[in-house]
């Protein structure tokens, strides 16, 4: 168990956690933000459901 | 991309984004597909009539099954990102040897998620219900983007900073609010008030558990071997 914490902190290092957030911020950007017509419509229930500024 | 990072994120986010999706078909897009009824003028609130009455009731979710599965779809999308977005924080944090990682305080991250996320940004924007015009989409997007981040920072600074530092964090979620998000200057809805509260906080109380679950989930995978 001991072995297995510290193998998993040495995995991870601050690149992994970099990449990490900006997937989280470019799949928010297209779900949430973007606002090109075609996304916008496809998205636009589940914008208007979670609450982000739709149009 | 470390492997354990990747499939957390993604099984967590899959998972909580299709429960929240679910959630929403129950209690949510009925509600916003009644507020569209009223956004095209098929029901008139305040009618030509001068009644103040109008009929109530959503019409159900109808035929549009390419519209449905896009929400769903995008739940998925909004869900994995946001599982990316607080997997990162989770993790610098026990990186830094703030915090341990485990299911039990996966609860507390979703809900500071849900905090940061959605609920102070819709302390001054509450959610759309459509039939209920709002201010310009972009200073709102702006105001929006910057409560979500001063938020998040501000709730972070109280969780893991010290002293004095920790207050800063207060000023943080405040200063958005006394700022003030962009309104227009006249009501102008054509949306039954009751129906729009309702659909603020159907819509908040889905997204609380679907962050939730969220922030449970991703601390489940990543403390699974």
């Amino acid at each position: 168990m001991n072995t297995a914490t510290t193998q998993t902190r040495a995995d991870v290092s601050l690149l992994p956690i970099a990449f990490a957030a900006l997937a989280g911020l470019m799949l928010l950007f297209a779900s949430g933000y973007a606002q090109a017509s075609v996304l916008h419509d496809a998205a636009h229930d589940q914008r208007h459901a979670m609450a982000f500024p739709c149009h | 991309m470390n492997q354990k990072v990747l499939t957390s994120a993604v099984f967590a986010g899959v998972a909580a984004g299709l429960i929240a999706a679910l959630l929403q078909f129950v209690f949510v897009i009925p509600a916003l597909l009644e507020g569209e009824l009223f956004e095209t003028g098929a029901r008139i609130h305040f009618g030509a009539n001068g009644s103040p009455e109008s009929e109530r009731g959503a019409p159900g979710l109808g035929g549009e099954w390419g519209r449905h599965l896009m929400t769903v779809g995008f739940n998925i999308v909004t869900y994995v990102g946001f599982g990316f977005l607080l997997l990162a924080a989770m993790v610098f944090a026990e990186l830094r040897g703030l915090t341990k990682i485990t299911a039990r305080q996966g609860l507390i991250w979703g809900l500071a998620g849900f905090i940061a996320i959605q609920l102070a940004p819709a302390f001054g924007l509450p959610p759309e219900l459509p039939g209920t015009p709002a201010a310009e989409i972009g200073p709102r997007q702006m105001w929006w983007l910057g409560t979500l981040v001063a938020s998040a920072l501000g709730l972070w600074v109280i969780a893991f900073g010290r002293g004095v530092i920790a207050l800063s964090g207060v000023v943080l979620l405040l200063a958005p609010h006394l700022i003030g998000a962009p309104h227009l200057d006249t009501y102008w809805g054509v949306s039954p008030p009751e129906l729009s509260a309702e659909f603020a906080t159907l819509s908040l109380g889905t997204a609380a558990a679907g962050w939730t679950i969220l922030g449970f989930l991703l601390s489940w995978f990543w403390t699974r071997d």
